[in-house]
């Protein structure tokens, strides 16, 4: 079952995952449409292309815009899970070796103690993110099944996987667990909001280059004060 | 019934079919027909798969559900944080629901989506600057409001506003000739005070094309006036186009972008007829949004921008100022703590922030800033035409509380508001929870006041000649 799911579940998975998000961004891109958005993309210059990066670096930062230094909790949360989830599958040196075996190739990997920290980080914001959408009023209204199924699943991968790599117990079916449950928010990713994961810097440039374009960046600047 | 005899999918073109909707006194026959109006699908799926394109569809899609918009949305906050004024939720359960079902709603679905579109946003964009993916409720509630007047659920108001720029050309039944007839009274009656006094008509090569808001010929006359003043201290060469006048665009709070189009037409072949070299906009917030911001792009120019620089009458003036065209007399500065209204449309949505601290460095004493101003200003809460439309009138005055705390909270004893929609909101929201200390004010009767006028504008003493 591992060799199946380390093997060529991983490839397909990667590749439905790799495929589907480009394939979202090219689509993300022709859909655009300057007199519909009444945005000037042709026309963009320098600025847009300034407004687009700031838009996305300051929303990357943690505290980096007003939206996230008026949201203490959230912010925190968002911040520990996203760097969890973004920070794991990419520079784990367990995940490293795992993918220079699969694929030839690796990215480098950080000390396995500091991997560790981001892990417990990103299950610790996953609990904060989850206890939010359970308490505020306004965002349990807003809370879809979707919702939760989607981040249990993340927090599943999450936990599987220090399970599996402090081997706390069961330890093949942690990590048999623990790669089903990452190869299916990779192959979710493409037809569910998970989308973001790509969608997130193509709406959050788009914007910026709403703002830097046609909204002020003219008198302004091009970089919206987010 | 398909269709009604005043609620219908048909815009109104006439003046006629405008003076009988108008005739329906609050919209009575016409909300009831609207109940029994069908939905026409095959024309909404055929609007939404023209015009609902990626960027909309993505936003709905990858909406995390966070409501991190909440706290930012001023309705929300005004209604003890009812979490369906939530933007989020608004938007998904309106245009989010009708392209989940790729248009197949039924009346009540639309008649919901436009309570929601109309009553419960103004577009004001501030939940823009708070999602983290960068989804822009404000400017998705604009396009619903589009697909909804497609379909002729509008409310009553807007459908006439609409009308009149189709009828008119202006959003109030101003003529060419009231509009010129106008234009000469306030200028022999402004010659009593400045005798050279002229409100040049249709000059060709000025510096200046001025244009403005219909309810000014209309209801304030002396605000053109002071206009006209100030230019003429200011000695700028300037003029008034007897066509093309009007800049704003109950059209835009509508969501009839033909009318749109053809309103910001009227004023740049007016440009082309008078060849200024810029047009000076006066004190109005969504007139500027729909003329200088939106506005090119529904003439069809692809660069975004007007034939000509479009100034709000903000940056005009804080460049008179600067320029020292325009001189404040130091002793007649406001004296009284004073704080300004930032309209959405010019400082949020056009970035003239840095012109309007400039002029409230020069014109006050006693400065005092709202704790969320500039980018991040709160709606006044009467803007996008959600004055004029009495079917939401509670929804409004419960959202104007917001404006009134912030006011309370800056100590302030007088409201600057160079825009007319806020100015109408904070004159009603004085009036709606009874507030007798706070007074408020476009900029023009202001600078007219303080300005040092030069003695050869004066009346010249007849005893003295």
């Amino acid at each position: 079952m591992i060799e199946l799911l380390s093997g060529p579940l991983f490839k397909i998975s990667l590749l439905v995952f790799t495929v589907g998000l480009i394939f979202r961004l090219v689509q993300y891109v022709r859909g655009l449409d300057w007199r519909l958005e009444r945005v000037a993309y042709s026309h963009m210059g320098k600025a847009g292309v300034i407004g687009a990066i700031w838009s996305v670096l300051t929303w990357i930062l943690p505290f980096g815009t007003r939206g996230w230094r008026t949201q203490g909790f959230a912010t925190i949360a968002f911040f520990f899970f996203h760097l969890g989830v973004v920070i794991c599958p990419l520079f784990l040196a367990g995940h490293m070796v795992f993918m220079k075996d699969a694929l030839g190739f690796s990215f480098p990997s950080l000390p396995v103690a500091v991997g560790d920290v981001f892990a417990m980080l990103g299950v610790l914001g996953g609990v904060m993110l989850l206890a939010r959408r359970i308490t505020l009023p306004q965002v349990r209204f807003l809370t879809d099944r979707k919702d939760i199924a989607l981040l249990a699943l993340c927090l599943l991968t999450l936990v599987t996987g220090m399970v599996a790599r402090f081997d706390l117990f069961a330890y093949d079916f942690m990590l048999g667990l623990h790669m089903l449950s990452g190869e299916l928010i990779l192959i979710l990713a493409p037809f569910t909001k998970l989308s973001h994961m790509a969608l997130f810097f193509a709406s959050r440039a788009q914007l910026g280059i709403d703002f830097a374009v046609k909204r002020g960046g003219a008198s302004r600047g091009p970089a919206f004060p987010w | 019934m398909p269709e009604g005899i005043l609620c219908n999918r048909k815009p109104i073109n006439t003046e006629e079919d405008l003076k009988r909707l108008l005739a329906d006194k609050g919209g009575k026959q016409y909300y009831e027909e609207m109940k029994n109006m069908e939905v026409d699908v095959r024309a909404l799926q055929n609007t939404l798969e023209k015009t609902c394109k990626s960027r909309t569809r993505t936003w709905l899609e990858i909406c995390a559900h966070c409501s991190l918009c909440a706290d930012s949305c001023f309705f929300y906050k005004a209604n003890n944080r009812d979490v369906e004024q939530t933007p989020s939720y608004k938007i998904n359960t309106t245009l989010g629901e009708m392209v989940r079902r790729n248009g197949k709603v039924d009346t009540e679905f639309m008649i919901r989506a436009m309570d929601i579109a109309w009553g419960k946003c103004t577009c004001c964009n501030r939940c823009g600057n708070y999602c983290p993916h960068g989804i822009d409720v404000g400017v998705m509630m604009s396009y619903l409001r589009g697909v909804l007047y497609s379909q002729g659920f509008c409310p009553w108001e807007m459908k006439i506003g609409a009308g009149m720029h189709r009828v008119y050309r202006a959003q109030m039944d101003v003529t060419t000739e009231d509009w010129v007839d106008t234009c000469q009274w306030m200028e022999e009656e402004g010659q009593e005070q400045i005798p050279s006094l002229e409100i040049p008509i249709d000059k060709e090569d000025c510096d200046i094309m001025y244009v403005l808001n219909a309810r000014e010929p209309k209801i304030y006359p002396d605000d053109v006036q002071a206009a006209a003043m100030l230019f003429h201290i200011a000695g700028e060469k300037w003029t008034v186009p007897s066509e093309g006048w009007e800049n704003t665009s109950l059209a835009m709070f509508a969501g009839d972008w033909q009318a749109c189009a053809d309103n910001v037409k009227a004023m740049y072949s007016a440009i082309e007829r008078l060849r200024p070299k810029m047009v000076v906009e006066t004190e109005c917030g969504h007139a500027h949004r729909a003329s200088a911001v939106e506005g090119p792009y529904w003439a069809g120019q692809e660069d975004g921008k007007a034939p000509v620089p479009y100034l709000h009458y903000v940056e005009w003036l804080a460049n008179a100022i600067r320029d020292g065209k325009i001189k404040i007399d130091p002793a007649k500065k406001i004296k009284e703590p004073c704080t300004l209204q930032d309209s959405c449309n010019y400082i949020r949505n056009h970035g003239l922030e840095k012109h309007t601290r400039y002029i409230m460095s020069q014109i006050a004493e006693d400065f005092r800033e709202m704790e969320e101003h500039g980018a991040h200003n709160y709606c006044c809460g009467g803007g996008g035409g959600m004055n004029g439309i009495g079917r939401y009138r509670e929804e409004r005055d419960r959202g104007l509380f917001m404006k009134l705390q912030q006011i309370r909270e800056t100590g302030a004893t007088l409201v600057i508001s160079p825009c007319h929609n806020c100015w109408d909101a904070i004159r009603d929201t004085m009036e709606v929870y009874e507030v007798h200390d706070i007074k408020w004010s476009f900029l023009k009767p202001l600078i007219l006041d303080m300005c040092i006028i030069p003695d050869h504008l004066k009346p010249q003493d007849e005893d003295e000649e």
